[in-house]
């Protein structure tokens, strides 16, 4: 409609943006940190309520009073566990028989790409057991998942006593529709990504397994039990999934309901609830925990093994009981009976859980943000970038307009910006970035060779090195192509930077908030200051601190302060580090996207404000 | 629902006469008979039969005519007690006598397996056919669970099973007899004490291995004792120690995989557990036309090996009309598994045409598998007449194999779904990009473009013009 808008009109709004860029960057910016910060305030947070009808007004009397069972199931459980020094595959498979479930097993094996020196894991060969209800007279179309992941150490035995005391106690039961999974992985979340991906029947992360030979349809829901103690103080709840991906709120508002019948202590994020809303106490809690979970969510690790599940469309969190210094406990028959009433009111949905919403971010346990209310926090900062990119395409057009002709369209002005200088540190900044995705992982025996370093320190250092030459390489390119016109060289490549950046971190806001909300609060002032006048020195430390990498750094130190556990430096580091290899061994092993999305997405976009910085 | 007869376990069989009826049947007759089958597990199967023929005044054309043949499957709905009272109004003693006073609803579905079924075929009533009867066949297998009804025990008795005893039995049948499966699991000694102790046994084989029943005949006024009435008892003599019934020889799995809504894959696992011989196996596969088959991927492996079917018949469906067909004739190796897997992409339907669940996914039915399986002991053949109903169940064709029909598990996909909650919101959508593109559309077709010259010469001009129209000259 280009040809009937009046030119004179959108020439004055033109003018206006130019005049007003620096001051309406500064409000927009402004306005989109504020926005999040009031997100724990009252009117934005909404109370949680239950959405599906199915499992809303149907009350449940829970019956499980197996606590002495569970307790001599974990007793039981520890004892040949200590003696075999594994998963004692053949115990469990005999007692699941002895309650009366179908039992199946299935051996997996994963090397992993380089040793996870925080796991101690390299080599990895495991077997998952697990046993399945089958409601009476169904057709085995649909189940539920009961799981407790197994690590290592010689934790979370009093889960796999409770999951066992509950089979029993299910398998007495006429009224199950759906089958029930009582599943045991070893290796914790490898064994759970190796069951789902056999369960399912696809490989996504190159891991070697044995079939499953019994099924039980498609899964609706599950829920991961970590248990380590007889009492509990409270029950913490773990909704943050792989790549940040969210269960539906309904499955935390059925939680939540149990844990008000039973009385139950629960948390989220480790943190009590806040109780007074109405004074600025409440929210400023709130805050708190949801700075936590943005960060959680940011990270894009799967926070317990039900994490993994999200990837199948299994809404799934994961319970932690809790046992700390208070007064006042509650045994495993309080928890079973929690979970029988969860799995009851699972057992009663028609549908899939999809009333309530899947995208949320949670101030509170029973407080939620609704995706419509927390975006515009994210499109505030974005539109920094927008605006600064529109002053930016103004001003070469303008220049274009004024070398060519008097009047002329403004198409054919844009050819005057040379694009041919961009193509240069685009291809150069994107290979660097693939370099910084490939070379780690693939060069880690050749550095481990060369370098008195194990391969798992190869690999983070390889990444730093490459990370910091990426800064040292691309500034010095643009002078062989340079063109006629210097300004407008960086100029056009700073337009493109950021139209680059807006629209990635547009698509990350979208799928995961908290990842994309994070690196536009770091990266957006920075990319709109970007430019080689000025002291250079000044922005380029700006620049530095905030990178991809930095960003992360900054996150470790803030996720620690707001656990009320300050890092001193060196230990950041060291924590730093463990999260550069953990963040590429989670790529590897369960495909979490975070690494590559840094790697080749951002950080390539980022060299090239360093590159329109030391443009000459 | 309740006029919704589940056709998956209904099954109607029309079949020809010719088939292994070739005696001359009884005119309308009654046979009824109840097997238990207790199983080691603790867990005790019972399956009730009930034939019932008549001289009929039913046409038949001719043979049955293959073209006319269907199968039609609604693997939705589940077997409940509304389909349980008209199939016991069938019965010619309804329920007040015979066997069929044990078919208590609120027992029969306290169970963890129930089926449910009715036959109907005609058979010949000469040896050169020239006349038929028609043949009702009833039969209900539910199967008690040592962990639900019983309650961890592992004795039986008529009364733990279906609350009622057997009294007398029904007046109009020609044979009314209970069958308990006595076998020994172990050869050494009897692991199973029936209780009245049986006057009869009868041995055969029954799905390619050798069974013996102990017979109560109700039609025998001995078997109903003094007390008048028959508690057939079952009690383990050794506690039977968590082992398993065989592993039949021919087994399937179905299952959905893959993730994501767009594509996915339909895989049947066929198990062939026989030590050492190989058999055929037809494979019929009805899937409906919202899940489009990509025939080029249909893989059939066994033991890491293709394995080509020896006949393949597939018609493809057509949207909303019919789904597709797919038939094949597969050779399971002995001792093997053989996956059948075909992909399919999960189409967008119409938005009037989703059910009123759509969250719930969408029922694909199971594959049916007919199957001659070998037996592991050779069976003599019988003559049908005179042997237990049930012995027609898994029919023997020559001794060395018997017939199996099996179907998989129903499986649920999810299908592409819009928010139904959504409409306000699409509807303000689209009027809003209607009035958009309306208004700019509107704007241009209509909108008129002159050249405006500047009005320079002012009043003076403006008259010389008027005068000039005047005279018809043209304008300055």
């Amino acid at each position: 409609m280009g040809l009937l808008s009046d030119p004179v009109r959108r020439r004055a709004l033109a003018r206006l943006v130019l005049r007003l860029n620096a001051p309406l960057c500064v409000l927009s910016y402004l306005a989109g940190i504020a926005w999040f910060l009031a997100l724990a305030f009252p009117p934005l947070t909404q109370r949680t309520y239950m959405s599906e009808n199915a499992m809303g007004s149907t009350m449940v009397e829970e019956q499980f009073a197996g606590g002495d069972r569970a307790r001599a199931f974990a007793r039981d459980f520890a004892a040949h566990r200590r003696k075999s020094g594994a998963l004692p595959v053949a115990w469990l498979e005999r007692t699941m028989r002895s309650v009366g479930l179908e039992v199946y097993t299935q051996s997996f094996s994963r090397k992993l790409p380089f040793p996870d020196e925080t796991h101690e894991r390299y080599m990895v060969s495991g077997t998952n057991v697990y046993g399945i209800l089958r409601a009476p007279r169904a057709a085995s179309t649909e189940s539920l998942v009961l799981t407790v992941p197994c690590g290592s150490d010689s934790t979370n035995s009093q889960a796999v006593g409770l999951l066992l005391a509950l089979a029993a106690h299910f398998r007495g039961q006429i009224y199950w529709a759906k089958d029930i999974i009582f599943l045991v992985t070893e290796y914790d979340l490898l064994g759970t990504e190796a069951w789902l991906e056999a369960y399912h029947d696809v490989n996504v992360t190159g891991m070697q397994s044995s079939p499953l030979q019994g099924r039980a349809g498609a899964i609706q829901a599950a829920v991961a039990l970590e248990l380590s103690s007889d009492m509990v103080t409270s029950l913490d709840v773990a909704v943050e999934g792989l790549n940040g991906q969210l269960p539906n709120l309904d499955l935390l508002n059925l939680f939540q309901t149990f844990c008000q019948k039973g009385g139950l202590l629960c948390t989220l994020q480790g943190k009590l609830q806040p109780q007074d809303w109405t004074s600025l106490d409440g929210p400023l809690q709130g805050l708190q925990m949801l700075l936590l979970m943005v960060l959680r969510q940011a990270s894009g690790r799967p926070h317990g093994s039900h994490g993994l599940f999200l990837r199948y469309r299994v809404e799934a969190l994961t319970l932690r009981g809790i046992n700390s210094f208070r007064q006042y406990k509650y045994d495993l028959v309080a928890v079973g009976k929690a979970l029988e009433g969860m799995f009851r009111k699972l057992n009663h949905l028609l549908e899939r859980l999809h009333q309530s919403f899947f995208l949320y971010l949670l101030p509170a346990l029973s407080r939620f943000v609704s995706i419509g209310l927390y975006m515009p926090a994210a499109g505030f900062l974005l539109l920094v970038l927008g605006l600064k990119a529109l002053e930016l395409w103004m001003q070469l057009h303008e220049a274009g307009v004024g070398l060519e002709e008097p009047r002329g369209s403004p198409g054919p002005s844009a050819q005057g910006v040379g694009l041919a200088s961009l193509v240069a540190p685009l291809l150069i900044s994107q290979a660097m970035g693939l370099a910084l995705y490939v070379l780690p992982v693939l060069g880690q025996h050749v550095a481990a060779q060369h370098f008195p370093v194990a391969e798992a320190e190869a690999v983070v250092l390889t990444l730093l090195a490459i990370y910091a030459a990426g800064l040292a390489l691309p500034h010095n390119t643009h002078r062989v192509v340079s063109t006629q016109a210097p300004d407008r060289g960086w100029m056009a490549l700073k337009l493109v930077a950021l139209i680059y950046l807006a629209l990635q971190l547009g698509c990350i806001a979208l799928t995961n908030f908290s990842l994309g909300f994070l690196l536009a609060a770091t990266m957006v002032p920075t990319a709109a200051l970007a430019k080689p006048h000025g002291s250079r020195t000044l922005y380029a430390a700006l620049l530095v601190l905030t990178s991809p990498a930095a960003t992360l750094f900054g996150s470790l130190f803030l996720w620690r302060e707001l656990q009320e556990a300050p890092l001193s430096l060196a230990e950041g580091w060291q924590l730093f580090l463990a999260a550069l290899a953990q963040g590429v061994l989670e790529h590897h092993t369960y495909g979490a996207l975070l690494f590559p999305l840094l790697s080749l997405g951002l950080y390539p976009c980022w060299l090239l404000f360093w590159n329109v910085l030391f443009w000459k | 629902m309740a006029a919704a007869m589940p056709l998956a376990l209904f099954v109607l069989q029309l079949l020809g006469p010719g088939g292994w009826c070739l005696a001359e049947p009884q005119r309308d007759s009654l046979r009824e008979e109840l097997v238990i089958t207790p199983l080691p597990s603790g867990d005790v199967a019972a399956t009730f039969q009930f034939r019932t023929r008549w001289d009929s005044e039913l046409q038949r054309e001719g043979d049955t005519d293959h073209y006319f043949l269907r199968y039609a499957v609604l693997p939705r709905e589940v077997v409940c007690t509304e389909n349980l009272t008209p199939w016991k109004k069938l019965l010619p003693c309804s329920s007040k006598a015979g066997l069929s006073v044990l078919l208590k609803a609120d027992r029969l579905f306290h169970t963890s397996y129930h089926s449910q079924a009715v036959h109907i075929r005609p058979v010949c009533r000469n040896a050169r056919c020239t006349s038929i009867s028609w043949e009702l066949r009833q039969t209900l297998s539910v199967v008690f669970d040592a962990f639900i009804t019983g309650q961890g025990k592992k004795d039986w008795s008529l009364f733990r099973m279906f609350s009622r005893t057997l009294t007398e039995p029904c007046p109009l049948a020609s044979e009314s007899r209970v069958y308990v499966d006595i076998t020994n699991y172990n050869q050494d000694n009897e692991t199973l004490e029936v209780n009245p102790p049986p006057t009869t046994t009868y041995q055969d084989v029954i799905l390619g291995t050798r069974k013996t029943y102990a017979i109560y005949d109700l039609l025998d006024t001995a078997t109903i004792n003094n007390s008048r009435n028959l508690n057939i008892q079952l009690k383990w003599k050794r506690p039977a120690e968590n082992e398993f019934p065989p592993v039949p020889f021919l087994h399937a799995q179905r299952y959905v995989s893959g993730y994501g809504l767009q594509k996915g894959e339909l895989s049947t696992l066929l198990y062939n557990t026989h030590p050492y011989r190989a058999f055929p196996v037809l494979l019929l596969d009805t899937v409906p036309w919202y899940l489009r088959l990509y025939v080029h991927t249909l893989t059939i492996t066994s033991k890491g090996k293709d394995n080509k079917p020896s006949y393949i018949h597939y018609q493809p469906a057509q949207d909303r009309l019919q789904p597709h067909l797919l038939e094949m004739l597969i050779q399971l190796p002995a001792n093997s598994v053989t996956k059948v897997s075909i992909q399919f992409e999960r189409a967008l339907l119409k938005w009037t045409e989703y059910t009123p669940d759509p969250n719930h996914g969408f029922y694909v039915s199971p594959s049916v598998l007919s199957a001659l399986v070998p037996s592991m002991v050779a069976a003599k053949p019988v003559d049908w007449e005179e042997s237990p109903l049930f012995n027609s169940l898994f029919p023997v064709s020559d001794g060395s194999n018997y017939f199996v029909r099996l179907y998989t598990e129903p499986l649920l996909v999810n299908l592409p779904t819009p928010d139904f909650s959504m409409p306000y919101n699409v509807i303000c959508l689209t009027c809003t990009v209607v009035a958009v593109c309306y208004g700019s559309f509107y704007n241009l077709l209509t909108r008129t473009f002159h050249i405006e010259e500047p009005r320079t010469g002012g009043l003076a001009k403006r008259l010389a013009n008027l005068i000039r129209r005047i005279r018809g000259v043209p304008l300055l």
